[in-house]
């Protein structure tokens, strides 16, 4: 291992350093202070007479005389089932005071794309308690499912809330089957602010979630350029517990909004021509990487299953960070300001959230048979419903028809009683469509063009009409 | 590490420099797009530039840990595409090496680095019917024999488009693997069952022809409203979640081509693996033989390396054109061309090119031009006719339709599937916007539809589009005034209107019988609802009031004429039933 003392230039979080031997793309860099501080960092370009390192743990204090050690192979994690129960930095040290981590199995962080051949298509339904993703936008084992939220808004709880009541319907039957997999929740925190960190570690220990969970911690204050390899540690420790150790792991990542900031800090750092809002250009190539790291593999137990956290800068979906992620993940649920402030718990509102795998994660021998006809019936109305809100602020409810009315009121109760459930209230599947069609009663039965005849036979609730329209007359 | 280097990397060049995909070599002999082998574990790369002594090459795998000085290899041929029977019910990454052998090689689910492996299988042998006798003159493109690759499709064997032709002097029959001389010619010349064609160029054909069939898609508001010819290009360019993945799925289940080429660009993996999944288990609508039996997939997903995703369109359009040479109708699905155009766009960045618009290169345009100008009705040059039809999503960012890669593509396209959040988010699928999207084929087809539908369709065809504008015109004067304000024949059209959208606009993908709609029944339920139109304004001008002619209970049964299998008959009771009903009304 060759040390050099040649460092020509440094700026921002990137030092370039002359070499006189080949040093390997992405290789692992350490690199000594005057003062004995060891700083680590990641080879970003190579060419055959210098390098550019963009370094972990940010520049300050290095001066040209700092010594650089060329590590001769790429990031690894190390990796063993013992990590269950651990507390990590956000490059993967141990902050929790505990024993030495001793490695089965160090893995290569950047990880191999899955063979499209080799995935099992995702259509285990995962039940989460809350009935406006169990309904309305269900959740299946090996998905990606993003909630876009925004500042202020209480995404971190609904995080919390999935983390602690998922459950797959199977498991409960058979009860703590030895042979069925377990359930692990990996944790990787991108610039979270401290506050936000303890509040996820207290609910961990709290319900005694920490035991199978994996916490890897960059805060607000740690380096900007370490969040880039947080969630990679994160999903190599997942993979390596899904696919070798048939784990079921959820994997809550937070927030990505931080992380792509730091992708953007270092492509400027490193002068490159920048794409959308100063981001780099392939930025959808890098969160790719992340995101497709969920799924299934033929033939094993295990899974991870992505819910990945971002902040909308400015509520707006149409910035570059929730609109790539959008297109790259299998749907995402939106948290809603508006709902928020009505005091609805959680505020998801349903409308521009999506699940791509629910088709095939619902229905009968899933789910329910009736789940697919009562969500689209359920959407269709309250989408409704929304629209004739903006008209009645015109001309008042008076001047709608008797159904226009139904609807509007439809509206109001999907979201009192349906969205709104409070975070410790945990529903099951049947208690969720049952809700379903208590407020779908409230409409007239041939309005449910949605719906197969023979389900509303078996569901409608006759008297719940006439209940409304007496309260009418 | 990998488990595949037992390759050894010939030194023809010396790398100087790794900065992700782009490498750059020094002293190396290569000509523009060769393919080229990097690095000591033999990564496979395509040369993009030459500068004085300095190659640059955009590497199709992951780069990590390569480093200066190790060798490069220089093929002298470009990035070409293996053709022959076996590709059908293949899947494919972007540079046509078969997924399923590269597990198989691999050992593991992940995709390791420096594995290749053919694009078909060189040791299978196939049963080779000559079409030819001895004695007879061949020239380039013509078939000499068949092969029956799938139960649904005959695989033509052809002299290679680049031969100079000849007299046949021996053929064989019989079973043969691709790499066997099935005909000789008496020039010297050996024909096998394998090709290769490189993938930038397209294969030659005698001449372009106006398109005047239809593709049927079985999607109502397609078929109905905006359809596409064989030979046709169209783009679905929509946000995510409107809808441009499953309705490509649904062209390539039930569009009536006789092959489909499926390019999942940058696609989510769990996406291509529901399509390989679930083909194999469908029946294609026109054969009842298995849907894969007349599919090539081309899976490169996002997380898979960004050159690869660059080159996969190139090698789906060459595999549609050999097909389309044997004189079938092609239809490629390209999902998405943001992703490729992405692909363009960050290796062009790290070359350091000057910028276009948004940080495209400035060749965006010509590139996309080139593309969806190899799609059309052709004659070719054995003298059969075929089509490639190429349908692209589009993934505008944040939905904005104004952004480069929709906006050229809309300059060359000729048919324009808009899609809408707002539809979509209220569940209308397809969610097809009908008062955005175009189809400039419209009128060129319509002889076929009055031929092989009815001969009113046209005319129907433009009722359902004048209710549907009316609609839209009303609807704003609703959002001002309510419905009530509006004198009764317009309430009447929007009662009519909204049955056009929901009965006959929205279809059902995931409905066994939905998802799937004949020209015919297309055309059944469009004039159902134009029979409840004409029987109630009758009704209407004999002053029955509007509330009652909505309110009669036969015209919700328009909304299930989609899932009955038994469509004319329950049209038929339909029919009968709305009109008695609003006669009895006065």
């Amino acid at each position: 291992m060759k040390e050099y003392q040649t460092i020509t230039e440094i700026s921002g979080p990137l030092v370039f350093v002359e070499t006189d031997e080949p040093v390997g793309y992405d290789d692992i860099v350490e690199i000594e202070l005057s003062d004995g501080e060891t700083r680590r960092g990641q080879v970003l370009e190579s060419a055959s007479d210098y390098v550019a390192i963009q370094v972990f743990e940010g520049t300050e204090g290095i001066d040209r005389d700092a010594s650089v050690r060329f590590l001769g192979e790429t990031m690894k994690m190390p990796v063993t089932e013992d990590l269950l129960g651990r507390v990590m930095d956000g490059t993967g040290q141990p902050i929790d005071g505990g024993p030495e981590i001793v490695p089965d199995e160090r893995r290569d962080i950047v990880g191999e794309a899955i063979n499209p051949f080799s995935r099992e298509y995702p259509e285990e339904f995962i039940q989460t308690g809350v009935s406006a993703i169990d309904g309305m936008n269900t959740l299946v084992r090996g998905q990606k499912l993003p909630i876009f939220s925004a500042s202020g808004l209480p995404h971190n709880d609904l995080a919390l809330q999935i983390a602690r009541q998922a459950t797959v319907p199977e498991e409960e039957e058979e009860g703590d089957d030895d042979e069925g997999s377990e359930f692990a929740v990996i944790f990787g925190a991108m610039g979270i602010t401290a506050e936000e960190a303890n509040e996820f570690m207290d609910d961990f220990e709290r319900t005694g979630a920490l035991e199978r969970s994996v916490v890897f911690m960059n805060l607000a204050d740690d380096p900007a350029v370490e969040r880039t390899i947080t969630p990679r540690l994160a999903l190599t420790t997942a993979e390596y517990l899904a696919f070798e150790k048939d784990y079921h792991v959820l994997v809550i990542l937070t927030d990505m909004t931080n992380y792509c900031e730091a992708l953007r800090e270092i492509g400027a750092a490193r002068e490159e021509v920048p794409g959308r809002r100063g981001y780099p250009g392939y930025m959808y190539t890098d969160l790719a990487q992340l995101y497709e790291r969920a799924g299934r593999i033929e033939g094993r137990e295990g899974s991870v299953t992505q819910l990945p956290i971002l902040t909308m800068p400015g509520d707006d979906d149409t910035h570059p960070i929730p609109d790539l992620t959008g297109y790259i993940t299998e749907g995402q649920i939106y948290i809603d300001r508006d709902l928020n402030s009505q005091g609805i718990q959680p505020p998801i509102n349903v409308l521009p959230s999506l699940s791509r795998l629910m088709d095939d994660g619902i229905g009968e021998g899933l789910t329910r048979a009736d789940h697919a006809d009562v969500k689209d019936q359920i959407f269709a109305a309250y989408a409704e419903g929304e629209d004739l809100r903006d008209l009645v602020n015109i001309v008042g409810r008076e001047a709608l028809s008797e159904l226009d009315n139904k609807y509007l009121d439809f509206a109001d109760r999907f979201e009192e009683e349906f969205v709104d459930q409070g975070t410790d209230t945990a529903r099951s599947i049947d208690e969720t469509l049952e809700l379903g069609w208590d407020l779908l009663s409230m409409l007239p039965k041939d309005a449910l063009n949605r719906i197969d005849e023979d389900l509303i036979e078996e569901h409608y609730r006759e008297d719940e009409t006439a209940e409304t329209v007496e309260a009418e007359a | 590490m990998s488990q595949a280097t037992d390759t050894d990397v010939r030194e023809d060049g010396i790398i100087e420099s790794v900065s992700g995909p782009v490498v750059t070599a020094r002293d190396l002999d290569a000509r523009m797009n060769d393919v080229v082998y990097v690095g000591s574990e033999g990564l496979m790369g395509e040369v993009i530039e030459i500068e004085g002594n300095i190659t640059t090459i955009q590497v199709y795998e992951e780069t990590s840990g390569v480093s200066p000085g190790e060798p490069v290899e220089g093929t002298g041929s470009p990035l070409s595409v293996d053709l022959g029977p076996g590709m059908l019910d293949a899947i494919y990454d972007g540079v046509q090496r078969p997924l399923d052998v590269l597990e198989e090689k691999m050992g593991s689910a992940f995709l390791d680095r420096g594995v290749d492996a053919p694009g078909i299988d060189l040791e299978k042998t196939w049963e080779f019917t000559p079409e030819v006798d001895e004695g007879d003159e061949v020239e380039a493109g013509d078939i000499v024999g068949t092969v029956p690759e799938t139960p649904s499709i005959d695989h033509k064997v052809m002299v290679p488009p680049d031969s100079e032709g000849g007299e046949v002097v021996a053929i064989e029959s019989g079973n043969f693997n691709v790499e066997e001389t099935v005909v000789e010619l008496d020039n010297g010349e050996e024909i096998q069952m394998h090709q290769e064609w490189p993938v930038r160029q397209q294969r030659p054909t005698v001449e372009k022809e106006t398109p005047t069939e239809p593709l049927i898609s079985g999607q109502r508001v397609l078929d109905g409203l905006f359809p596409i010819a064989k030979g046709g290009t169209a783009a679905i360019p929509g946000p995510f979640g409107s809808g441009k993945t499953v309705t490509q799925h649904q062209l390539a289940k039930w569009a009536d081509a006789d092959i489909v080429v499926y390019v999942g660009c940058g696609e989510r993996g769990n996406e291509m693996t529901e399509v390989i999944e679930d083909f194999p288990e469908l029946e294609d609508p026109t054969t009842g033989n298995a849907l894969m039996d007349r599919t090539c997939l081309i899976a490169n997903t996002s997380n898979m390396p960004v050159a690869a995703r660059e080159s996969c369109v190139y090698t789906g359009i060459t595999i549609a054109e050999y097909f389309r040479d044997m004189g079938y109708d092609v239809a490629l699905m390209a999902d998405s061309t943001s992703r490729w155009a992405e692909a363009m766009r960050e290796i062009s960045s790290r070359l350091e090119e000057m910028p276009g618009e948004e940080g495209y290169p400035a060749y965006l345009s010509a590139r996309l031009s080139e593309f969806y100008e190899r799609a059309g009705y052709f004659e070719n040059i054995n003298g059969t006719e075929g089509s490639v039809s190429v349908i692209g999503a589009v993934s505008p960012p944040g939905g904005d339709f104004s952004e480069p890669v929709t906006q050229n593509t809309l300059r060359i396209v000729k048919t324009f599937w808009a899609l809408d959040a707002d539809l979509a988010e209220r569940r209308h699928f397809p969610s097809i916007n009908w008062n955005e999207s175009y189809s400039l084929y419209r009128d060129q087809l319509d002889p076929w539809f009055e031929d092989n539908v009815r001969a009113d369709w046209p005319e129907t065809r433009q009722w359902a589009i004048d209710t549907l504008d009316e609609e839209a015109e009303l609807q704003e004067i609703v959002q001002l005034v309510g419905k009530d304000a509006l004198p009764e024949d317009q309430q009447l059209t929007l009662e009519i209107a909204r049955y056009l959208r929901e009965a006959w606009l929205q279809q059902n993908a995931f409905h066994d019988v939905d998802t799937f709609c004949e020209p015919e029944k297309t055309y059944r339920i469009m004039d159902a609802a134009k029979t409840y139109n004409d029987a109630a304004f009758e009704a209407l001008d004999a002053g029955v009031p509007v509330e009652e002619i909505t309110d009669i209970d036969a015209a919700p049964r328009l909304n299930r004429i989609g899932v009955q299998e038994d469509y004319n008959e329950y049209i038929d009771d339909l029919e009968d039933d709305i009109e008695s009903q609003l006669r009895e009304l006065y």
